[in-house]
């Protein structure tokens, strides 16, 4: 395959990873954080004890965590199909996507969440907080550069899933790598996508540092 | 202003950190709770804004039994009442400035009454400069001084510090316990401290407490302790070596008596050989107290001793 004849379609499988990432990280933004905040609060000794809840919550995130991307994928199709009405393509990828990494970055937001001392949440207590308030000014903010580095491995995460997404039509870098590149034994395509692949990564990772520093008082 | 009342908090692991403790403390003074780690202490602080909820007994603060409020009282309950902790407890993602601005933040202060209101409180406590410096650029003493701004921001009538200069240095400690001191004088801000460091009881405390597992041992007064027969709190400040050797008298000078030559002139007086074994000398709030261990021969112990008595010597021994 000449470049004039590649360039579109690494354009079109660039896009298409571009959107997969994009929106399966901000749903994972947006729902990993408050389980993740949900696995410290409802500890025992948190600030809203259910150890119950938590036990539930756990368990979910461990089934999803333990779980290889490519067998959630497929096992949540059913569930793929009632949520976007379709099995197939880029809106069907992000799905299974969002599914695999919000364990996974509740985690994180666990772990963030945990550094901070038991000293500091009682001190906000002491002074008259709310709960939500400790959560808010408190815990969200202390750890704020830890939940940007965290996403920042999210993310990275993400673009490595989304190259399995090609097995069900989602398209993207890892699509083309291997239709192009392993099927029809062109290396060319091959190296291109790989060096994408790794300038991509590279990107993400340097701008979640530098963000993260920026952030970080410590 | 504090009042503590049979005071009790068992664990779920059946551990007895409190055991029907009762504690008072007067307005305007700086209360020093003594005790090693694991004695209760830091369990009875943390009863008193009731962070740890006590299984048993009534805490009173200005008045106000907290032991008995909602929620949302509590919150309101605890804004009045300041609090300095052992690690600083500030936040590393705000500036000193909106540290001190957190609490103000929670009792809802407009944001301009907010800024004056930390203006005062840094000038207060010497970090004017420092307003926009972020903890981890100040020293201990300058965190804790945040702290203490941060404590005050509420005009509390209390302030509760949670072994607020164990983790600083001699000279740093004293200098936090100065300004203490001066916030004490000048506020009329009462204190109640819980310290294992006795230097701590010895600069500023006017009353203080010994506790030991989960009991308060003795409380009162400094000075009254001190003339106590048999007080911890004073084997705790002059250590001299238990047990006392047979035959031999333990001397305090409670009351000013350290500065007179009392010995020189028993030795004169009465027909005595007095042979001092050991004993130390200590400023307690400007005055000054001795103990002194020593052992009396001769044909006129007895009222030597007698003499020693009236001259409102504490007399412990033989």
């Amino acid at each position: 395959m000449t470049f004039e004849e590649l360039l579109p379609i690494l354009g079109q499988a660039t896009l298409e990873t571009g959107q997969m990432v994009f929106w399966s990280t901000l749903l994972t933004a947006v729902l990993g954080l408050p389980i993740g905040v949900l696995l410290v609060t409802t500890d025992r000794g948190g600030l809203t004890p259910m150890p119950a809840v938590k036990a539930v919550l756990g368990a979910v995130v461990n089934v999803g965590r333990s779980l290889p991307f490519i067998v959630l994928m497929v096992a949540i199709l059913p569930f793929t199909r009632l949520i976007t009405g379709t099995t197939i393509g880029t809106v069907a990828a992000i799905v299974p996507l969002t599914l695999g990494a919000v364990p996974f970055y509740a985690r994180l937001v666990e772990t963030a969440l945990r550094g901070v001392g038991r000293e500091v949440v009682e001190a906000a207590q002491a002074m008259g907080s709310r709960r939500v308030t400790v959560v808010t000014k408190v815990l969200l903010p202390e750890t704020l550069p830890e939940l940007v580095a965290g996403l920042t491995v999210t993310v990275v995460a993400l673009i490595s899933y989304s190259a399995m997404a090609g097995a069900i039509g989602g398209g993207g870098l890892g699509d083309l790598a291997i239709r192009y590149g392993y099927q029809r034994f062109d290396t060319g395509v091959m190296v291109v996508t790989v060096v994408l692949l790794i300038v991509l990564v590279q990107l993400i990772q340097i701008l979640g540092d530098a963000v993260a520093r920026r952030l970080s008082h410590r | 202003m504090i009042h503590v009342s049979d005071l009790r908090k068992v664990y779920g692991t059946g551990v007895v950190a409190l055991d029907g403790v009762d504690l008072d403390v007067r307005e305007g003074e700086i209360f020093g709770v003594l005790g090693q780690s694991g004695a209760g202490k830091s369990t009875l602080l943390r009863c008193v804004n009731l962070l740890e909820r006590p299984t048993g007994g009534t805490v009173t603060v200005d008045g106000q039994d907290l032991t008995v409020l909602g929620d949302a009282e509590l919150r309101e309950a605890r804004q009045r009442i300041g609090m300095i902790h052992q690690h600083f407890a500030l936040l590393s993602s705000r500036t000193v400035a909106a540290n001190v601005a957190f609490p103000l933040e929670v009792a809802k202060v407009p944001r301009a009454e907010r800024r004056t209101r930390v203006a005062e409180l840094l000038d207060l406590v010497g970090l004017s400069d420092k307003a926009g410096a972020y903890p981890a650029q100040l020293s201990g003493g300058q965190k804790q001084r945040v702290g203490i701004a941060r404590a005050l921001a509420g005009r509390p009538k209390v302030l509760l510090s949670d072994e607020a200069t164990s983790a600083l240095d001699p000279g740093t400690t004293q200098s936090i316990l100065a300004l203490l001191r001066r916030l004490n004088t000048e506020l009329g801000l009462t204190i109640l401290l819980i310290t294992h460091e006795m230097q701590v009881i010895k600069s500023v405390c006017d009353s203080a407490a010994t506790m030991r597992d989960g009991k308060v041992l003795e409380s009162g007064l400094v000075h009254d302790l001190i003339a106590r027969p048999g007080s911890l709190l004073t084997r705790e400040i002059f250590p001299l070596p238990e047990p006392a050797p047979p035959g031999s008298v333990t001397l305090t000078f409670a009351a000013g008596q350290a500065g007179e030559p009392v010995l020189s002139s028993l030795v004169r007086k009465f027909d005595v050989d007095v042979n001092i074994l050991g004993g130390s000398l200590e400023e307690l709030r400007g005055v000054s107290v001795g103990r002194l261990r020593v052992g009396l021969d001769g044909r006129e112990t007895a009222a030597a001793l007698d003499h020693l008595r009236g001259r409102g010597v504490l007399v412990e021994g033989p």
